[in-house]
């Protein structure tokens, strides 16, 4: 699997950026590399790559998070061992920043280190199915807005378009033309297209560089079957 | 069918409020509801509406009843604590006899709380949030897609019936990523209002919008003509969902995200034979009286699952007049019940526990 020893995944709110970082995380640890995800995000309250603390310990991967997430604090605060994965350099990293400008900017802190060490990929997360993202012209002016914010220009796009649960291949295939006109308007390669497993063996044929992930379970979503019952308006 | 999307519920309620025609926002951040601004900031700029963020949420909800006022959609979202704050505007709305549509997705409480999801408003909302008597329409989602379906319906009763809508949310709902077909434009309010103050233009006389009544007489008629209107919606407005009803020994009660985690909890207890099923509120003012009664008949016991300390068993022990039994199973202070311990529930309730 082609990497830089930095990978940052980093665009529009609610692309998949913290599933596709976990993703690549378990990736690179299946080919015995020391890996740790640090969790850069700001802005989200909830659904944190916390969330998965348990299973990444249990597959060896590192963590670093705020302590504030997933309690009852509100606080925008990043821990310091965040500069150790910058600046100490043994180690795969795996960056989750937050949505947007707004979550990117706390980026900007680490943006001279990462530089200098010149050693990173910078991962453009799209979902054609987000509303504010449909066009390619919208997701490159998101993309645009999260560069200025943080300082560091993205070397590559990652397609993951999804409809959570309901995604078909279909959707998928359909949003290839999409990647390739963002990759047009930008000048960046589209690196992968992620789909969950599940869709894989419908898509390997069909897509360049399909990246298949596992989706974190959220116990409290219906399982497949469940139905609605009689609804009275 | 329009090509779905996906969205998170905060997300959904915003969009969906634009696509029903609402052009005026007015907020103030608080998680886990800030993205219901932060969309409005972006989108309303560019389709010539109104996103303004306010000094305090007191100011916001009484930009709202200016706006409304005049006879336009508008509206406010807030969190618990936020939604306190604007409970004297609410009352004032409600006095007026002016539709709103105020959001609230919940955090635990009480006080400053946390920012971890709730459903500890309930009170709050189905009592009249506010001085005085009255009512707001209480809808409460329990997934994305009716995040932005009830938020359509919402708006369009409040011009209707012209009072307060409440959207009651809790924090997981605002925040967790749904597909959703979101629904098609529409203007179909807002424009003719008799009662607006959109000037006489020397034709007509002055339409006061006004909450002081100088005669007791006169404000004891006004409250009595209210509470008609109300009677009325209780009768037309009523919305739940039946779920495994039909030869259920055992109703479960909820709304929400809880409704959901339930759901595969009654899957779960039908593996083992045990009858359950489910009365889903999506109404919560007004309170599906009717059909919790018409179960009473049939069913053994009734089990509430919410994220509150008990707030709707009352509503259910009243609408089912206390024929059987109401059992509560609940997680507060921003905690979620598992499907399993509400399974754990049900099991002890088919046992007779709840004797």
């Amino acid at each position: 699997m082609e990497h830089r020893r930095i990978t940052l995944f980093a665009g529009h709110y609610g692309s998949g950026k913290t599933n596709l970082a976990l993703n690549w995380a378990y990736a690179l640890r299946r080919e015995g590399l020391p890996v740790t995800v640090a969790d850069l995000d700001i802005v989200n309250p909830y659904f944190r790559t916390k969330d998965a603390a348990a299973e990444l310990e249990r597959a060896g991967i590192g963590l670093i998070s705020s302590r504030y997430a997933n309690t009852n604090l509100d606080v925008p605060a990043m821990p310091r061992e965040i500069y150790s994965l910058v600046d100490g350099r043994d180690r795969c990293a795996v960056l989750d920043v937050g949505g947007d400008d707004r979550g990117a900017l706390a980026l900007g802190r680490y943006v001279p280190s990462i530089r200098e060490e010149d050693d990173y990929e910078m991962l453009l997360v799209v979902n054609r199915a987000r509303p504010l993202t449909r066009t390619a012209e919208d997701a490159m002016a998101v993309a645009r807005e999260i560069e200025a914010a943080c300082g560091l220009g993205f070397t590559a796009i990652v397609n993951n378009t999804n409809l959570g649960a309901e995604t078909t291949a279909k959707d998928v295939l359909a949003s290839l033309s999409y990647a390739d006109e963002l990759s047009r308007l930008t000048g960046l390669p589209v690196k992968m297209t992620a789909a969950e497993r599940r869709l894989a063996p419908e898509l390997t044929d069909k897509v360049e560089n399909l990246f298949p992930i596992d989706i974190l379970e959220l116990y409290y979503m219906e399982k497949e079957g469940t139905g609605l019952g009689k609804i009275n308006l | 069918m329009k090509e779905k999307v996906l969205m998170k519920g905060n997300e959904a309620i915003a969009e969906a409020a634009i696509l029903a025609g609402c052009r005026h926002y007015f907020g103030y951040p608080i998680t886990p509801q800030t993205e219901v601004a932060a969309y409005m900031a972006k989108k309303m700029p560019k389709i010539g509406g109104t996103f303004l963020q306010a000094e305090s949420e007191i100011a916001a909800i009484n930009m709202v009843y200016g706006v409304a006022s005049t006879g336009k959609p508008a509206m406010t979202s807030s969190s618990s604590p936020g939604i306190a704050l604007k409970c004297e505007g609410i009352s004032y709305l409600a006095g007026a006899d002016l539709p709103a549509f105020i959001v609230n997705v919940q955090r635990g409480g009480p006080g400053l709380g946390g920012i971890q999801p709730s459903q500890s408003d309930y009170f709050l909302a189905t009592r009249g949030p506010g001085h005085g008597d009255f009512h707001v329409l209480v809808f409460a989602p329990a997934s994305v897609q009716e995040m932005a379906d009830l938020t359509g319906r919402a708006l369009h009763l409040a011009w209707r019936y012209r009072m307060p809508a409440m959207l009651l949310a809790d924090g997981t709902m605002g925040q967790m990523m749904e597909p959703v077909a979101l629904p098609d434009e529409c203007q179909a309010f807002g424009s003719d209002n008799p009662w607006a103050a959109t000037g006489t233009e020397c034709r007509r006389p002055h339409n006061i919008i006004n909450s002081l009544e100088l005669a007791p007489e006169k404000l004891e008629q006004s409250n009595f003509a209210r509470f008609e209107r109300y009677a009325e919606i209780e009768k037309t407005e009523t919305a739940w969902e039946e779920y495994r009803m039909e030869d259920a020994e055992i109703c479960i009660v909820s709304y929400g995200i809880t409704a959901r985690i339930s759901r595969n909890a009654i899957v779960e207890a039908r593996k083992e034979g045990i009858k359950v099923g489910m009365i889903r509120p999506i109404t919560l003012w007004p309170f599906p009286k009717a059909p919790l009664l018409a179960a009473a008949e049939k069913v053994d016991s009734f089990l509430c699952v919410e994220m509150n300390m008990g707030q709707m068993k009352e509503d259910v022990e009243l609408a089912v007049r206390c024929r059987k039994p109401v059992d509560l199973c609940c997680r507060v202070g921003g905690m979620i019940p598992t499907p399993d311990e509400v399974l754990a529930h049900i099991r002890k309730l088919a046992e007779g526990g709840n004797k």
